[in-house]
């Protein structure tokens, strides 16, 4: 009955399953066509921090609650540490580094610094990313809708209410109504 | 560290059932992944083939017709949260959508696999089992639907057999003078009690109740008892304390690290009081919204 489907692996892998085989992994990440030979199990996190060399997006709870792991998928925000790069393919990846365009950070990068949003910085990059998704699809969002938006991403040091505020700011900086200062 | 697995990309329903049967145990279905990975990352179970269904076109669709809506198991919690036929014929479910989880697991996490892994603790499960929703559930022998409230039989068990796959969860529309209430209690990521009443009103008495409770036990399930007792009557607050209490005692509870059956019956017996009461109040707007 096997030998009848028609998928990708069925024909070279053995029926264990545990042997090496590699796929093709086409993606952009921060705007660069990136084409790489990656085992199935490999985690988007592993991928982005030990073979690109991008370690703004870390690790800490591996099990989708803490949110300093998060990157943009075609815009939305996943947890890396525990989504397959194999989810990338033939699409984009957002991380922080890809925030910051000829020098110049992103207007939200800039709110969180002139807010105080950031103490020791661990959660800081999921927080702007998850704050770019938001953004984009909710330009001026309530400080209710940011609360819920951001409730997954985790902070042990501001206490959160800086971090609202930057969002506010964030979102009248996108919409030129505030100088940056 | 995940151990090594491949992924197949089937392109039909057809096909990934064939797949489960070729591989028995060795496989599983992958769809958001959210549940999944974090097993296979913890060591808890180990699957050398994952099928990957979202290769399987027309599995996320959302639609309402003939007075049923329509959901496809592909659908994510944010898209059914933000999807313009739930929010019209099923805000309640809308609404719950919106407070699952987080913005990424909501983003990946499909209402099938919510269903499929059957971990106690889950939103959805509570009200489709209030709201008689049926399951669909295809394999290479063929399609069955099965009424949510049987589909769950214990803590991570369900009635699918392994080559089934999950197509699409069945609603139908709550008629007229009927409203549906949904509460939820959770100290943790995941909620600790979650109950949903459904009431339908006739001249002022109640013509047919329905009570589910969720989370607090091995698996979600209707409160018959509690119904039969509203059945008939006349909505007030003493009735629905009554009935709460009785809700407290009658539901399936175990015991949690951090929740005894004590807190847990009292928290049923909270939620149960609410939900009821704004269920009625929905059904009727204008005869009881003002007390
Ligand atoms: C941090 C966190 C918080 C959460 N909080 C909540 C919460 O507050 N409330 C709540 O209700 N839930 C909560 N969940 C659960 C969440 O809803 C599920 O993780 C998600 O919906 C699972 O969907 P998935 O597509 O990722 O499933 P997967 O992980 O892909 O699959 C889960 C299981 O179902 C099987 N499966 C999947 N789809 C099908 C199908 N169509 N047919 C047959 N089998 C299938 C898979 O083989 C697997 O065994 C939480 C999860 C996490 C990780
Ligand atoms: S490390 Fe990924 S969510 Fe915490
Ligand atoms: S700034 Fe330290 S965790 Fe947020």
């Amino acid at each position: 009955m096997i030998d009848r489907l028609d998928t990708r692996e069925t024909e070279s892998v053995p029926a264990t399953g545990e042997a090496a085989t590699t796929i093709r992994l086409e993606t952009v990440v921060n705007g660069r066509p990136v084409s790489a030979e990656i085992e199935p199990r490999t985690l988007l996190l592993d991928f982005l921090r030990d073979r690109l060399g991008l370690t703004g997006a870390k690790r800490s709870c591996d099990v989708q609650v803490c949110g300093v792991c998060t990157v943009l998928l075609d815009g939305k925000p996943v947890s890396a540490c525990s989504t397959l790069a194999y989810e990338a393919h033939g699409r984009e990846v957002l991380t922080i580094e890809g925030l910051a365009r000829f020098g110049e950070l992103h207007p939200i990068q800039q709110a969180f610094m002139e807010r105080t949003a950031i103490q020791c910085g661990f959660c800081t990059p999921g927080m702007i990313l998850t704050t770019k998704a938001l953004l984009d699809e909710n330009p001026r969002p309530t400080r209710e809708e940011i609360a819920a938006y951001l409730g997954g991403n985790l902070c042990r040091c501001t206490g959160y209410w800086m971090i609202i505020e930057a969002v506010e700011h964030a979102a009248r900086l996108m919409a030129g109504e505030e100088d940056r200062s | 560290m995940l151990r090594r697995f491949v992924i197949h990309e089937p392109r039909a329903v057809e096909e990934a059932s064939a797949l489960l049967e070729a591989h028995g145990p060795e496989a599983a279905i992958y769809a958001g992944g959210t549940e999944l990975l974090v097993v296979m990352k913890e060591g808890l179970a180990h699957f050398p083939h994952l099928i990957n269904i979202k290769t399987i076109p027309g599995l996320d669709t959302i639609e309402a017709s003939d007075g049923m809506l329509r959901i496809g198991a592909l659908a994510t919690h944010r898209a059914i949260e933000r999807s313009p036929v739930v929010r019209d014929a099923a805000p309640v479910l809308a609404e719950l959508e919106a407070q699952i989880a987080n913005i990424r697991v909501r983003s990946t996490g499909t209402i099938g696999g919510n269903l499929c892994f059957a971990e106690p603790h889950s939103d959805p499960a509570t009200l489709l089992v209030a709201w008689d929703a049926t399951l669909r559930l295809t394999s290479r022998r063929g399609t069955r639907d099965i009424p949510a409230e049987s589909f769950f039989t214990g803590l991570l068990e369900t009635a699918r057999e392994h080559d089934e796959v999950l197509t699409e969860i069945r609603i139908p529309l709550p008629p007229a003078r009927a409203g549906t209430a949904y509460e939820r209690f959770k100290t943790h990521e995941r909620p600790t009690a979650t109950v949903a009443a459904v009431v339908r009103l006739n001249g002022g008495t109640i013509e047919e109740a329905r009570l589910a409770v969720g989370s607090v036990g091995p698996r979600p399930h209707r409160l018959r008892g509690v119904e039969a007792m509203l059945t008939g009557q006349r909505p007030d607050a003493d009735l629905f304390a009554a009935a709460a209490e009785r809700a407290a005692a009658d539901a399936e509870v175990i015991e949690e690290r951090f929740e005894s059956v004590d807190y847990k019956r009292h928290l049923v017996q909270v939620l149960s009081a609410r939900a009821l009461a704004t269920a009625t109040q929905r059904a009727h707007p204008r005869e009881t919204g003002g007390d």
